[in-house]
């Protein structure tokens, strides 16, 4: 009985703060748009009864749905998504490795520092911080000044409103939900190992290989989904830096909502890519599991 | 550091008496630091093929620092190590034929016991066809057949052990070293894994190199053992005679139990000298003594519990006798030890063995009793 309520207490924050709201959704893309407020139908009558929940039931449909295959937008938009998170993800693993991998071989006394030093960002406005890379990355901006200063370039790069800024800009703010991750599985490394490797005839770089990449698998694991599935669904970075040239979902789900009203449409859209990052995240969890019991 | 003094009944494996032979090990005047601390002093040592030597000594005496240089992972700061007559300065850890065994095990969690064996081989030029062979064969040379496709974590500690030592076998090295091996594991099993080390040792042929601070284990396991204290060493020699002879105040205390009564020495004939610790008290006769003593010098006489044999009654055919009381017994089963207050107010333990199962308790506390030993049953140490 203790061990019920003590249960429900999560349970009742998910079903309250995500199993609702994601019914509603679903709700609303099975409605259809309306000119109304809200901004579809059938609405649910509860005063009507049995015969107003029939009503309801009776007009929702999956026409949304079928919508979103006959307008190329959205699956293209949808692969884009995926190809973007896909790279970007890949990027941010390469530039975080080594940086993970330098973090955990510092000295003690410095770890604090390093650390503190990754997270630092996350302690200023996230809109501003993603604003100034269009300071950065502009015709006029600080990167190509200092290109044509010392003499790269002769002409500014067009560097904004690219899918180069958009990677950049993703790895940039991503990149501490991989470091962190990788640098607890570097960090747990017994050097020994190392030790004991280059003992059994490795070199540094085999030993590296045959040793500290296989044992970082999970950090590396789930540093890829921490950086994977929220990107996926990105919305302001490519709004901000990619212009009009990058396509992405979560554009697209934000210009359905908010500048075509169609909210039919867009919990189509949202609910469709839910049920995509379902999988990565049921692997995320399994993964998480395994290592758990690798480890108990 | 004293001569090494060869214990003639000890067997026909006794490289290091012999001047013809090649050693495998040479440290030459090795000084290592670290900043500002010296870990290793200016040492000198030959270990020789198939020997079975132990580094012994406190945390922090430089022995580990010893094994490391061997294996290649700190360079000297000053002198030169030679391994088969080959200077090892540049020889990174990868090329040299030694093998360690870590104080941790260093097991590779992420593969089986079996790929942790042939970790080593799979980086050798020995043919791929060749390796399952040898596998198998360090598999039952440490009992572990049964448990090839386990991960490290879901075997024991003691077959975790074997692993170790099975890994580090694997590809035959000239020399293996052994970091704490028995560290981890607990007395009864420590104790037979003791036995099969020295087992495996034997079949292999392999030199070994143990480091350890635990005095029994070197004691069991060694051909040689080297004490070390502050990055010297202080005496080389066999287990037999690093007891019986220790050169220092430090070995004898170090290695087992020991009375240490200080004096001053008079020399009363050849090999053999007078100490005198107390006014009053009967100086101490002392015959079979190496060392060469100044009349008047301050020394330590060093006597082992259970060269004393306790009495009621004076004993007649000893050199040296005296009387006491005891003030303490430790019963230990097997043995029982006596601390008798001599008058001068000296404390000495003695050591008897418990032969009869049903005795009468002969000796009780504030009992008056005959301390006695032999001439030869101690040694005059002078530092």
């Amino acid at each position: 009985m203790k061990r019920a309520a003590l249960i429900l207490l999560p349970y009742s924050w998910l079903i309250a703060l995500f199993l609702v709201p994601f019914l509603i959704v679903i709700k609303i893309s099975l409605s259809d748009i309306a000119l109304a407020i809200p901004p579809y139908t059938p609405n649910l009558d509860l005063s009507a009864g049995w015969q107003g929940i029939k009503d309801f039931v009776s007009q929702l449909d999956f026409d949304n749905f079928k919508f979103l295959t006959t307008d190329d937008l959205y699956w293209k938009a949808y692969l884009s998504s995926l190809k973007i998170a896909s790279i970007s993800t890949f990027a941010a693993l390469c530039v975080a490795y080594p940086l993970a991998y330098g973090m955990a071989r510092a000295p003690d006394e410095w770890r604090p520092t390093l650390m503190m030093l990754v997270i630092l960002p996350f302690w200023s406005s996230f809109l501003i911080r993603v604003y100034s890379w269009k300071a950065i990355l502009a015709n006029e901006g600080l990167l190509n000044q200092l290109l044509i200063a010392i003499r790269v370039i002769d002409e500014p790069l067009q560097i904004l409103n690219t899918p180069t800024a958009v990677y950049i800009g993703i790895v940039y703010t991503y990149l501490p939900f991989m470091v962190l991750p990788l640098y607890s599985a570097l960090e747990k490394l017994d050097a020994s190992l190392l030790e004991a490797a280059e003992d059994l005839g490795c070199t540094r770089f085999q030993a590296f290989w045959l040793v500290t990449f296989p044992l970082s698998r999970n950090g590396i694991i789930a540093g890829c989904f921490l950086v994977f599935i929220p990107v996926m669904g990105e919305f302001v970075i490519p709004a901000l830096l990619g212009g009009s040239q990058t396509l992405m979902i979560g554009k697209v789900l934000w210009e359905e909502f908010f500048s075509n009203r169609d909210w039919p449409v867009a919990s189509a859209v949202a609910v469709i890519l839910l049920l995509l990052l379902v999988i990565p995240i049921v692997l995320f969890q399994r993964n998480e599991e395994k290592q758990r019991e690798a480890e108990g | 550091m004293a001569e090494t003094k060869p214990i003639p009944q000890e067997g026909t494996f006794a490289p290091w008496t012999d001047p013809q032979a090649v050693p495998l090990i040479r440290f030459k005047n090795v000084t290592k630091r670290f900043g500002a601390f010296t870990a290793i002093d200016d040492l000198t040592l030959d270990i020789y093929p198939q020997e079975f030597f132990a580094l012994l000594g406190p945390s922090g005496c430089g022995k580990t620092t010893m094994m490391r240089m061997l294996a290649g992972f700190e360079t000297p700061s000053e002198g030169t190590i030679e391994i088969d007559g080959r200077d090892m300065a540049h020889v990174p850890p990868n090329q040299r034929a030694v093998n360690m065994m870590f104080q941790s095990y260093a097991l590779f969690p992420h593969l089986s016991v079996y790929d942790n064996i042939a970790f080593g081989l799979k980086r050798s030029d020995m043919p791929k066809a060749e390796i399952p062979d040898r596998v198998q064969e360090m598999l039952r040379l440490t009992r572990l057949e049964q448990f090839a496709k386990r991960k490290p974590h879901q075997i024991s500690g003691g077959q975790r052990q074997r692993v170790a030592l099975a890994r580090s076998l694997a590809k035959a090295p000239a020399l293996l070293l052994l970091d704490e091996p028995l560290g981890a594991l607990d007395k009864k099993l420590r104790e037979e894994t003791q036995f099969e080390l020295m087992d495996i040792q034997e079949k292999t042929g392999t030199t070994f190199v143990i480091v350890t601070h635990d005095q029994e284990e070197a004691m069991t396991v060694a051909s040689r053992v080297a004490v070390m204290d502050a990055g010297r060493i202080v005496q080389v020699d066999t287990p037999p005679a690093i007891y019986e002879t220790p050169n220092t105040v430090y070995v004898a205390d170090f290695i087992g139990d020991v009375n240490l009564i200080e004096g001053t020495a008079t020399a009363t004939g050849e090999y053999a000298y007078d100490v005198s610790f107390a006014a009053g008290a009967d100086p101490i006769h002392v015959t079979e003594c190496e060392a060469d003593i100044a009349d008047g010098s301050h020394v330590t006489f060093a006597i082992r519990p259970e060269k004393i044999l306790v009495t009621r009654e004076q004993p007649d055919d000893r050199a040296n006798a005296v009387e006491g009381t005891i003030i303490d017994i430790g019963y230990l089963g097997n043995l029982s030890t006596y601390h008798v207050e001599l008058p001068g107010g000296q404390m000495v333990k003695a050591t008897m063995t418990n032969s009869s199962r049903i005795s009468r308790r002969d000796y009780s506390w504030e009992d008056k009793v005959w301390l006695s030993f032999r001439a030869s049953a101690g040694v005059v140490l002078t530092e």
